[in-house]
């Protein structure tokens, strides 16, 4: 095993019930890299996510974080990282304030440190005036934009990012894949994220894995994967490989893990 | 031992239950309505069937239908909190998922027991006297047990359902007839041998009667017999909590 990679899958299997959400899936990211995963809806992304995350365990397969496995040392996985959601996950019954605090504790911020970061990522994400408002009255881009702030409050090795400029502005955009491009270089931190907006993915990320049908169709950099497909862009080389049909999601569970029905797509692709 | 972090969960909720009155006042309205219904209700038939003051007998008992209703119900925040993603928040943390849970539930359990005390003083305002005020405090410390011990069975069960139809399920199969099948609302002396047994084998009447014998002198089982079941139904359901919450998957 090599030691300067931080996130390592080898076949790994989900299924719910008869769908295969996730096929058989391999790849691995280095420490530093910046890797996106890329997908239609249903593709299996979230999944992925979930299962490197330690929210969900895989049917079959190996999953390595940091060197630890997540499904038998999911403490030490734990440790290894910090996730923004898909779906939101603040407490709305609570001030931005102290949903940033109950982070700073839970995700084991030294104390000195706890009231600085918060300031700064407040600031970042230019929610500082409004730190004493209860996240209920919050906009949906602020919301958002909390989340961001709070993903990166712990400064975790690996950061997993699931769709985080979903709904944001091109400022706050730009602002938040500069500090993130910000903590790579000063903390070596290796960020997985997904998103649907491919300029991004061509713009910040280091390496591209496209994942379809449960199964990852092409991984490499923007330049690989044009020359793999014959095209100019990162868009052409991404629809090339997964096709123009739209996807249908069907929800799994009420969780928000929307899986394909994969014989439906079939049948239309 | 990550006191902070258990710390910082029991502030959530209290925080979360402080800034919200109507929750306060909503908790207390049930057990109030029980206690003042079937106590002014059927105090005189009581009272004409030689049994005494049925007030002072139904006060244990509603004290401990507050905190089996607002304990259990409190499992709700758990399925809001599974429902509306904070819950994941909490489950990636890199802590153990037993201190997430302890944080939770004691914040829980110290809001169920803020409504008992408050049930406590409301009977007290109607007329209710302790038989002997030295056993206040443990008929306390009964209450804090058991408040943790039902709110741990709360989080254990909104472990396992997904969503609220199967939460208000297992309301309606589970926690009415716990409580309607208890020593809380009658005396165990006279009712026939089914409804009896079926009150027996109800660990809740146990700590209703260990309530009874602490605060108005009355005992049906024996205070030891009731202190083992109350301890064996703490460590059962605490197990239960742990194990379900454990192996939540989001």
């Amino acid at each position: 095993m090599k030691s300067n990679l931080v996130i390592e899958a080898r076949d790994v299997v989900k299924t719910f019930g008869e769908i295969r959400a996730v096929d058989g899936i391999s790849f691995e990211v280095k420490a530093g890299e910046i890797f996106a995963f890329l997908g239609p809806n249903g593709a299996g992304k979230s999944t992925t996510i979930s299962m490197l995350t330690t929210m969900l365990r895989p049917t079959a397969g190996k999953l390595m974080l940091n060197r630890h496995d997540v499904t038998k040392e999911q403490a030490s996985a734990r440790k290894s990282f910090g996730i923004v959601f898909q779906d939101p996950a603040l407490e709305e019954e609570l001030s931005a304030y102290e949903n940033m605090v109950i982070h700073a504790v839970l995700y084991r911020v030294p104390k000195k440190e706890q009231l600085p970061r918060i300031q700064t990522l407040l600031e970042l994400v230019d929610l500082w005036g409004r730190k004493d408002s209860m996240v209920k009255t919050y906009s949906g881009g602020m919301r958002r934009r909390l989340e961001i702030a709070r993903g990166l409050l712990h400064h975790p090795k690996i950061l997993f990012l699931d769709e985080p400029t979903l709904g944001l502005d091109t400022q706050t955009r730009n602002l938040l894949w500069d500090y993130v491009q910000k903590l790579r270089d000063t903390e070596g931190m290796t960020i997985f994220f997904t998103t649907h907006y491919l300029d991004e993915a061509e713009e910040v990320a280091d390496r591209i894995a496209i994942i379809d049908h449960g199964k990852i169709v092409a991984t490499g950099t923007t330049k690989q994967l044009a020359k793999q497909t014959g095209t100019k862009t990162l868009e052409e080389a991404y629809l090339e490989l997964t096709g123009r049909t739209v996807r249908d999601e069907t929800s799994m569970s009420n969780n928000g893990l929307n899986v394909r029905t994969a014989a439906r797509n079939r049948r239309l692709s | 031992m990550d006191f902070d972090v258990i710390y910082i969960l029991w502030l959530r909720q209290m925080k979360r239950y402080l800034r919200s009155r109507s929750r306060v006042l909503g908790a207390i309205g049930q057990p109030i309505l029980f206690l003042l219904a079937l106590g002014y209700g059927l105090g005189s038939v009581y009272k004409r069937a030689g049994q005494g003051n049925y007030i002072e007998f139904l006060v244990p008992g509603i004290i401990v239908q507050t905190l089996l209703f607002s304990g259990v119900f409190w499992g709700i925040q758990i399925l809001f909190d599974k429902r509306f993603g904070y819950l994941k928040e909490m489950l990636v943390a890199p802590v153990s998922r037993t201190k997430v849970l302890l944080g939770n539930a004691i914040g829980g359990a110290t809001i169920s027991l803020f409504q008992a005390v408050m049930i406590f003083i409301i009977s007290a305002a109607l007329g209710f006297r302790p038989h002997n005020w030295a056993l206040v405090p443990v008929a306390f410390i009964i209450a804090v047990v058991l408040s943790v011990t039902l709110t741990s069975f709360g989080a254990g069960i909104a472990s396992m359902v997904e969503d609220f139809q199967g939460f208000q399920g297992i309301n309606n199969f589970l926690i009415f007839p716990l409580f309607f099948l208890s020593s809380a609302l009658y005396p165990l002396t006279n009712v026939p041998t089914w409804l009896r047994i079926l009150s027996e084998i109800n660990p809740l009447s146990y700590t209703v009667d260990a309530l009874r014998y602490t605060l108005i002198n009355q005992s049906h089982f024996g205070l030891g017999t009731d202190l083992l079941v109350i301890a064996a139904a703490l460590i059962a359901s605490m197990a239960f909590a742990v194990n379900r919450f454990n192996r939540i998957q989001v």
